[in-house]
């Protein structure tokens, strides 16, 4: 038995409404309890700010293209290195940084849990290999259903029994969390160089459009009971005049599950663009955040960017193509059989560019007119918009319309013009700080239910203590002290241990993968299906008995079973 | 008993539908296989103990003995090279990078050998390619290009390209152009729809010839290139642009001829430019069964595919430096522990010199040509035969070996465990 007692907490726990009110946090064996026995340890957190393990619900950090975003970027390689020391492993790069990398800077800056935002099932081994290589979050898969040949033929067939059963078949296969979909339609397409260009073009050869995968899915995902919605990359990513395609696109989504959103939009600044070229962009955010407003089932990220180098790697290989065209940089591109796409190309934000500019307000502008915040996550699609080392800066620029202004002073003329971020006076709180970083999250994946994301009796001890005294500091006018703080606490605690203090890690990680299992009645186990059999061995090049991912692979697996109401 | 779906882990193909027959400890039967599958499946050539060099041959040791001899002579070295890693799974691979790390080591892999040079392009201008099942399914122009599948990589035409069914071309060959380019005409060449037989080291000149047509500049061109006619290269422009999915594939020729890296990096960029008309994609073909891998492996925890230096304390990486060949044709390295490889029969002569003056041990199941260079050979199990543990495939999916027979072999994974262990208690006093 291990017990510990963290002391003087200043405690923002959004779900327990508890609002910056000093108090003792007794832990034992890992959880969150009543009280502990006088021999415990004693963590003094001196009055600061205490919060629940941060969770990143969208971010890049573990699999196929983001370790072939390190492969083909000794650049970025060399831009953030440090050496061994204590139970610290080498690290390496800046915008993707190794595995221990991300693991150590996260937990840095109070981060407890990940989502990996995209999973190709195909090739799901590697990415549970490099969550066991992240030792110090717990991890979860999106994984990738947006050109799964056997999902758009029971699409097809307007069998969503069937879609449900393959979701569930191919989840616990990879063990996998939720469901994503990147550019429905669009990855199929781009198997042969082409795209779709709106939810009711017809994907090629397949016979069904974006907006028929998009509110099957959802409806399989409810029918399967999963703990999180739908997590949707929109169609038209990047696009001038693309807020058409995500109003449209958030205007199919039902409200059907009351502890819940049914459709987790995620970086939708790439999704809020006007006008008709880059000559022309504008910002649609309040289009968008006035949608969303209006729209309880719907919950999004704001996929912020941040002025900088970084690298884009997303699922969405057509979209990566573009941006080739358009840079010239190099590109990298790996289409998965009967499954999705992916593409991988640098890019830089710059101050003197509009566009990147307009890119900026964007982001911001959807937090700020967001009315409930936890329908507005703070994320960057990690490494897309920004690493995430950046958060912090992103907090002071929500918590301080001043560092707003300082920063918009310094971008080109126009940015004004085309968005809204100069008239917009909201400054964030700090319990919408809480609720955008970690109860929302939590909230959002459906894994408060596990204990994350909050600090009521029996929760996980995931525990980030910040050096800063909320009440001595106005964020409005001292943001500095605001974003320092957030860069790294006094001391990060994964499930009662103490694993980093003062930015340093000091313990070996032991982190959890958690997955789904639906469970799903035997005559709709597509496993014993010989059609879909037939198909598999036919048309894959791995055996249908060597693809599902050995327990092994997640020597902490966390398996959430669900009964599916087929 | 007869085992199914088994992982070959031979070649980069990783063919994962063997049938292997096992009789109690012995593999008697390998179904599906190419002849290099069976002879890797049934080969036995396995050493049986450890052994150490003595003035007048071998002597067989512990393991014990062995593993504290490795860690000694590796802590006591100022340049240790951990090299290999190519033939076993990635949780050897994982344990060797830590080694390096722990002791300052270069770790390098294979790939310095034979893809090096291909991943430098990459790291110039990316890499557009796919999973081999996007081939099968929808390839019908396949360009093999100085590589020689039909002997190198057996079943590579019959799963993946050429000869399999896929759902876009039923027929399979009858739907698909195959393009050979080589300097000889290879086994492979004989089953091409077009073979371009190019002069020795000419292939840059021939893919940026390719390049200039699919540009529309093709009128600057001369009547010849590289001893390969202006209009041949016309056609398979032609061909190339009117495809709906075409895929390229690589080998040696490419990345170990004059040019080399540059001579993939144009060929990275002919699929660009391809890409503007149609659908095209372009891959390695990659040797080792693990190769694909150790490049994984090594660049998630060190953020570099091979060649990586810890002797300042940090990841640092420049082929050409820090690559095993180069320290070891310096003379600069002086120990060194190869794991998984065989360097005395893939190595330049200088390299492999170099490694016969220094303590080198090697952990391998078999006696190999790397052998007689060593002071020390500690034999392993044979990952995908009596061990399992995790595999890339060339095209980058991961596929877990199976384990197909006990053996009383030790996995390689857990000797160099306890190597790392007992480095740390060195190191600790």
């Amino acid at each position: 038995m291990t017990e510990l007692l963290v002391k003087n907490a200043c405690v923002i726990d959004p779900l327990n409404r508890i609002l910056m009110e000093v108090m003792d946090i007794p832990v034992r064996d890992g959880r969150i309890v009543e009280s502990v026995s006088a021999g415990a340890d004693i963590i003094d957190a001196k009055g600061c700010l205490t919060l629940p393990g941060g969770i990143d619900s969208h971010s890049h950090v573990c699999g196929t293209k983001v370790n072939f975003g390190r492969y083909m970027s000794p650049e970025d390689m060399r831009a953030g290195r440090t050496a061994r020391r204590g139970k610290m492993h080498v690290t390496s790069g800046y915008y993707v940084p190794t595995t221990y990398g991300n693991s150590y800077r996260y937990s840095a800056m109070g981060y407890t849990t990940v989502l990996e935002g995209a999973m190709a099932p195909l090739e799901a081994r590697h990415t549970h290999e490099e969550f066991t290589a992240t030792p110090h979050q717990d991890m979860l898969a999106n994984t990738l259903f947006d050109g799964n040949w056997a999902i758009m033929e029971a699409v097809r067939a307007k069998d969503v029994k069937k879609a449900a059963a393959i979701v569930a078949w191919t989840l616990s296969a990879v063990k996998g969390y939720s469901i994503k979909l990147t550019n429905p339609g669009g990855t199929e397409a781009w198997g042969w160089g082409e795209d779709v260009s709106s939810i009711h073009d017809a994907v090629p050869n397949f016979n069904v459009t974006p907006a028929e995968i998009i509110t099957t899915m959802i409806e399989a995902n409810e029918l399967l009971h999963l703990p999180h919605s739908v997590h949707l990359h929109c169609n038209n990513l990047g696009k001038p005049g693309n807020y058409r395609t995500t109003l449209e696109t958030f205007d199919l989504v039902p409200d059907t599950n009351n502890g819940r959103q049914t459709l987790y939009a995620t970086h939708v600044q790439f999704h809020a663009y006007g006008g008709t070229t880059w000559r022309d962009i504008s910002s649609k955010a309040e289009e968008i955040a006035r949608a969303v407003n209006a729209k309880p089932q719907i919950v999004m990220d704001m996929g912020q960017i941040m002025f900088g180098r970084t690298m884009t790697m997303t699922a969405d290989g057509p979209m990566e193509f573009n941006l080739y065209c358009l840079h010239h940089n190099k590109w990298s591109n790996h289409d998965v059989e009967l499954e999705t796409g992916s593409g991988i190309i640098p890019v830089l934000y710059s101050k003197k560019s509009l566009v990147n500019c307009v890119m900026w307000a964007i982001g911001l502008e959807l937090a700020l007119l967001t009315k409930n915040p936890f329908q507005c996550l703070l994320e960057t699609d990690n490494p897309n918009g920004a690493p995430f080392v950046k958060y912090p800066e992103i907090i002071g620029l929500l918590m301080s319309k001043r560092y707003r202004d300082e920063e918009c002073a310094t971008l080109v003329d126009g940015t004004e013009q085309r968005t809204a971020i100069c008239a917009l006076d909201r400054e964030m709180d700090w319990n919408e700080i809480a609720i955008m970083t970690r109860a929302g999250q939590a909230k959002a994946l459906g894994i408060a239910a596990e204990g994350k994301g909050h600090f009521s009796k029996g929760a996980e001890a995931d525990i980030a203590i910040y050096p800063i005294r909320c009440r001595d500091v106005d964020p409005a006018t001292e943001y500095r002290k605001v974003i320092e703080a957030f860069r790294k606490t006094m001391y990060t605690i994964k499930r009662g241990r103490v694993v980093a203090r003062e930015g340093d890690i000091i313990v070996e990680g032991a982190n959890s993968t958690f997955w789904v299992n639906p469970v799903v009645p035997d005559d709709l186990n597509v496993a014993n299906d010989p059609e879909f059999v037939k198909k598999f061995e036919e048309y894959y090049t791995v055996r249908m008995g060597n693809y599902p991912v050995q327990d092994v692979y997640l020597p902490r697996g966390k398996c959430i079973r669900t009964k599916a109401a087929l | 008993m007869i085992i199914k779906d088994v992982v070959c882990p031979f070649c980069g193909c990783l063919c994962d539908d063997l049938d292997v027959e096992v009789d109690g400890q012995k593999i008697i039967k390998v179904q599906n296989g190419c002849t290099l599958a069976e002879a890797t499946l049934t080969g036995n050539n396995r050493l049986p103990a450890p052994i150490r060099r003595t003035a007048n041959g071998w002597e067989e040791i512990s393991y014990d003995d062995a593993i504290r001899e490795t860690a000694d002579i590796l802590c006591a070295a100022d340049r240790p090279l951990l090299y290999g890693w190519s033939s076993t799974h990635g949780e050897a691979q994982s344990i060797g990078v830590h080694i390096a790390e722990l002791i300052g080591a270069v770790i390098d892999n294979t790939s310095v050998v034979c893809h090096g040079p291909s991943i430098l392009a990459i790291q110039e201008v990316g890499h557009p390619g796919c999973t081999l099942g996007q081939v099968k399914n929808r390839a019908d122009v396949i360009v093999y290009w100085g590589c020689n599948p039909t002997e190198a990589h057996p079943r590579h035409m019959s799963r993946y390209t050429t000869f399999a069914t896929g759902f876009f071309v039923p027929e399979a060959q009858k739907d698909r152009t195959v393009i050979v380019v080589d300097t000889r005409r290879t086994e492979s060449a004989e089953i091409a729809d077009e073979f371009i037989r190019i002069e020795r080291g000419g292939d840059y000149e021939v893919l940026s010839a390719l390049r200039a047509i699919v540009r529309g500049k093709g009128s600057i061109l001369p009547r010849e290139i590289a001893g390969v006619a202006r209009e041949q290269l016309f056609r398979v422009a032609e061909i190339c642009m009117k495809a709906k999915f075409g895929a390229i594939f690589f080998g040696l020729g490419l990345t170990m001829s004059n040019g080399k890296y540059k001579n993939v990096r144009n060929a990275i960029e002919l699929t660009d430019e391809l890409n503007r008309h149609t659908k095209f994609t372009i891959s390695p073909l990659r040797g080792h069964g693990n190769v694909y891998g150790s490049n994984e492996v090594f660049t998630w925890i060190t953020g570099y595919p091979y060649a990586v230096d810890f002797a300042r304390g940090i990841a640092f990486y420049n082929p050409g430096e820090t690559t095993a060949v180069d320290i070891l044709r310096w003379g600069e390295c002086d120990a060194a522990l190869i794991v998984a490889s065989d360097p005395g029969a893939h190595f330049p002569h200088a390299a492999a010199a170099h490694l016969a003056k220094i303590p080198t041990i090697l952990i391998d199941p078999h006696r190999t040509a790397t052998t007689p260079l060593c002071r020390l050979q500690i034999p392993c199990t044979m990952a995908g035969i009596d061990a399992e543990g995790t595999a890339y495939r060339m095209d980058g999916v991961p596929i877990r070996y199976k384990k197909l027979i006990e053996s009383l072999y030790p996995d390689d994974a857990d000797l160099l465990r306890r190597i790392h262990d007992r480095i740390r208690e060195v190191q600790g006093a």
